[in-house]
């Protein structure tokens, strides 16, 4: 040993934090190139020309990129919003309760997603959209919602499931000795204490739509790109620093949503 | 003959932290622990007990001083490379391994043949009988039965030295009781050197050769249970240790006059100036016919064989007695009594 | 409130998520195990007729000109490199995410929270993001290359975009998230008081891991693995744009076949070996985990 007089540390092990920060280091390079190339003022993704928000711009006033991100963050907000709802129903009927018959399956169901590789899902999705789309006629927009509505569901439902099995059902209880009918405790005395939970699972199911690729690029119809669909399909010509400044934006996006989850679940502890 | 020294703390300080926010766990402790002892470290939580043992045993390393093993300096050896072991106070037996493996751990891991891993552990596991138990997993035993699969673990090895951080606190009360004479038979039928820690004075007073009263990182007082208890060097070793009144006074002459006046007749040891008495319980004695010091019952408590009386003197200081229940023949609350002390047992201490 | 009411207010309550679930996730996955023993259509889609050969050219292929059986080499290649690449993906990950996982758990409780951040937003941010991110560090003209030519290593380029390795590392730096954060769960829960006692009885480091924290922590061990495992087998996007088309795995070469391969049996038998391979890995998962716990 190097230094006999160090003391022994037990939570040491040879290697380890040098592998971690190489580790992280990893992790970040990537992005953090990603992110600086997004200012380049030169015409290349790996040429620098100067710093410069040119592509911001041109991303900005590029249509095709308006367009998807409009669509992108209206299915994201309507699929953050059904698949909460749902998903607090759900906790409500699942959590709290003890063991009921068949408590397996519904939880068999809901988490399948996170379960089942998502091309299969995709695949699965786009044969039977298809069907319908040729049975009924519509081809808007409703698919997509419907699809990532469904596969958000387990996201939302985690963070909302935990934040039940926190609370105290004292709180219920006392409620109800105080003539609170099971509507009004639930109103006045549940769904405040549930918030936290709650808002936690609907940024979550948000981001979780917003990046979503695989069954988006099955599902939808012509013209329907999503901002992920439309990188996708730009990935195929020249790169220009332009989707290095979408997936800025888009980064942007996500950590200030994850700050935001983070402060809301770290309060309440 | 004097006795081989297995442990020896010379000088030992340990202080976490640096600038304002250094906190010293242990000051400047120098002890010799002799080799076959079972000696016990006392102290309230908090007074360096644990910080000595955990450097004894290589998982702290102290911040000045050094740690000697029969003679040989250890103070930077890894925990991994001392001949000693320690019973932990979560027991910190693997959740994976069978109760033999646990066992046999210590052994396996010098490279002993597995043959003479698995004599020793059934012999071990014979001496803490617990034959039966072999195959078990540590969470299929009992609290009581963990304890003595970690005994058995850290005895395997046949160690120098047997560290034990507080081993009993877990157990109830009864558990405890039979754990203490399990723990003195061990020590006697190994002959290793045993060293206890725990903040139980009672523990410590039944099972130990020698005690070391710690406190604030300080030892205060080390010596039999016998001497800590009737002669403790301080106010704080006779607090802690069983029951004292703490009666002040002033040195006149060879006596001691205290609050009320009376005159109290103790061996002074050079003592003078004001002076506080350590008086036991059991050491004040009632007279119903109210001769020697006036004082009145205001509390009695009844403890079965013995009853606390609770009496204030004249100078409104309380005291208690500890009188057997029998020949306390009547006395009660509100009655006007005197008192006497067994003036050869009190111990004087600075004020 | 009595059982069987319990029981029905769950169901009730539950009753909107699992027909969103059932219409829009689990219920077409049985179309695609239909779909699997149809005809194929004449350019895509199906005949309602029963037929084998979506199943059969799973693993075969028929010659068009004398009709002779031969195994589907490029297929069963495809296949190979997919199992690769995935469990290499997994060892991969796991030789850095248990020294991250261990360096964050013992870090001081206020910057833990900090680190665990740090993990979490690579594996929230975008799948394409960063597989863009790592496309753009192995490129040609990237920063790797350029960086190796810069210290003299090597004189001109390398080719790492468009090949395996390529594929691998975007799967390695996209699934490392997912097996930090489950062995950190179970390093967080693991008592290193035992490691003391491991030291106390005279094990070395590399005992005191082998011996004493890998078998405790296993259940994230094999949690983190299986994590990485499954969606690196399903892995579309990073293959896609890393592998350039050539290097398929099945996430593509299904896609394949309801695109221009226009073989919709194919793919849809293709897809329900994926699912049967993820399903038994999970049945395999809790077994596993199940043991370990003497006491459940």
């Amino acid at each position: 040993m190097a230094d006999k007089k160090r003391a022994f540390d037990v939570t040491t092990l040879p290697g380890f934090t040098a592998i971690a920060i190489t580790a992280f280091v990893l992790l970040y390079a990537p992005i953090i190139t990603l992110v600086f190339y997004s200012f380049n003022g030169g015409n290349s993704v790996n040429q620098w020309g100067g710093f410069s928000l040119q592509w911001y711009v041109v991303a900005w006033n590029n249509e095709a990129v308006q367009d998807a991100t409009a669509r992108s963050l209206i299915i994201a907000v309507w699929a953050a919003v059904i698949s909460t709802a749902l998903a607090t129903m759900a906790a409500l009927g699942t959590t709290r309760r003890g063991k009921f018959k068949g408590q397996t399956v519904i939880y068999i169901i809901i988490n399948q997603p996170l379960m089942v590789p998502e091309i299969v899902t995709a695949v699965a999705l786009l044969i039977f959209f298809s069907s319908v789309k040729i049975a009924t006629g519509y081809s808007g927009l409703g698919y997509l919602i419907l699809a990532h509505s469904a596969f958000c569901i387990p996201f939302a439902y985690l963070p909302i499931k935990a934040r039940l099995e926190g609370m105290d059902t004292a709180m219920e209880t006392a409620a109800a000795d105080l003539y609170a009918t099971p509507w009004q405790t639930f109103r006045y005395v549940t769904l405040p204490l549930l918030l936290p939970g709650v808002i936690a699972g609907a940024m979550l199911a948000f981001i979780i739509s917003l990046d979503n690729v695989i069954i988006t690029e099955f599902v939808k119809s012509a013209g329907q790109d999503t901002l992920p669909t439309y990188m996708l399909g730009q990935l195929r010509r020249a790169l220009t620093p332009e989707v290095n400044a979408i997936s800025t934006a888009l980064l942007a996006l996500t950590v200030l949503i994850l700050t935001v989850f983070f402060i809301v679940t770290k309060k309440r502890d | 003959m004097t006795k081989q020294i297995a442990i020896d703390a010379r000088n030992v300080g340990k202080i976490y932290g640096v600038g304002v926010h250094a906190v010293t766990a242990l000051g400047d402790v120098s002890i010799a622990i002799e080799q076959g002892e079972f000696f016990t470290l006392l102290g309230p939580s908090g007074c360096g007990k644990t910080t000595l043992l955990r450097c004894i045993a290589g998982f702290e390393t102290p911040t000045s001083g050094s740690i000697h093993l029969s003679g040989r300096d250890i103070t930077y050896t890894p925990p991994n490379e001392r001949p000693v072991n320690t019973v932990f106070q979560s027991y910190a037996l693997f959740p994976h391994l069978s109760v033999a493996d646990n066992i046999g751990f210590g052994l396996k891991m010098q490279g002993k043949p597995a043959k003479e891993v698995k004599a020793a552990v059934e012999r071990v596991l014979a001496l803490v009988k617990l034959e039966d138990f072999a195959k078990r997993l540590p969470q299929q035993l009992s609290g009581g039965q963990q304890q003595r699969v970690a005994l058995a673990r850290a005895l395997a090895p046949q160690p120098e030295v047997l560290l034990l951080d507080e081993p009993l606190s877990a157990l109830d009360l009864k558990l405890r009781k039979e754990m203490q004479s399990e723990l003195k038979r061990l020590q006697t039928e190994t002959g290793i050197t045993f060293i206890f820690v725990t903040h139980d004075q009672e523990e410590a007073l039944t099972m130990s050769d020698r005690i070391a009263v710690m406190s604030a990182g300080e030892l205060l007082q080390v010596g039999t249970p016998h001497d800590i208890y009737d002669r403790p060097v301080n106010r704080f070793v006779a607090d802690f240790i069983g029951e004292t009144n703490f009666v002040e006074g002033t040195v006149e002459g060879s006596a001691v006059r205290i609050g009320t006046g009376d005159l109290l007749d103790v061996t002074l040891d050079g003592h003078s100036g004001g002076v506080t008495l350590a008086v036991r319980p059991e050491q004040v004695s009632l007279r119903a016919d109210g001769s020697g010091i006036a004082a009145q019952i205001v509390a009695a408590t009844y403890l079965g064989t013995d009853t606390h009386y609770t009496l204030e003197l004249g100078d409104k200081s309380l005291l208690v007695a500890r009188i057997q229940s029998n020949s306390a023949g009547g006395m009660r609350v509100g009655d006007a009594v005197g008192l006497h002390i067994d003036a050869g047992a009190v111990q004087v201490l600075s004020a | 409130m009595s059982g069987r009411s319990k029981g029905l207010n769950g169901w009730l309550l539950s009753s909107p998520a699992l027909i969103l679930l059932l219409l829009a996730a689990s219920g077409p996955l049985l179309i695609v195990a239909v779909y699997s023993v149809l005809e194929k259509g004449d350019y895509s889609g199906v005949r309602w007729i029963l037929s084998g050969d979506g199943w059969f050219n799973v693993l075969f292929q028929r010659d068009i000109f004398d009709q002779t059986v031969s195994l589907a080499d490029a297929n069963l290649s495809i296949f190979w490199r997919s199992v690769k690449l995935s469990i290499a993906t997994t060892l991969i990950t796991f030789a850095f995410g248990l020294p991250t996982a261990w360096f964050i758990a013992t870090r001081p409780p206020k910057s833990r929270a900090l680190w665990l951040f740090l993990i979490t937003i690579p594996f929230w941010t975008n799948l394409l993001i960063r597989t863009f991110a790592i496309m753009e560090v192995i490129r040609n003209q990237g920063i790797l290359n350029t960086f190796l030519t810069w210290t003299g290593l090597i004189s001109e380029p390398i080719q790492i975009l468009y090949t395996d390795t390529a594929v691998l590392i975007g799967m390695v730096y996209v699934y490392l998230p997912l097996m930090v954060l489950p062995l950190y769960a179970a390093i967080d829960r693991f008592d290193f008081r035992l490691i003391e006692a491991g030291y106390d009885l005279y094990a070395s480091r590399w005992q005191v891991l082998r011996g004493v924290i890998l078998p405790i922590i296993r259940p994230g061990i094999v949690a983190g693995s299986i994590l990485v495992f499954i969606p690196s087998l399903g892995a579309y996007v990073t293959p896609r744009v890393l592998g350039g088309g050539k290097n398929m795995m099945i996430g593509n070469f299904i896609e394949l076949q309801f695109g221009q391969g226009q073989n919709w049996p194919l793919g849809a038998a293709l897809s329900t070996v994926l699912l049967l391979v993820v399903l038994i890995s999970l049945v395999v998962y809790t077994r596993v985990t199940s043991k370990d716990d003497p006491r459940g």
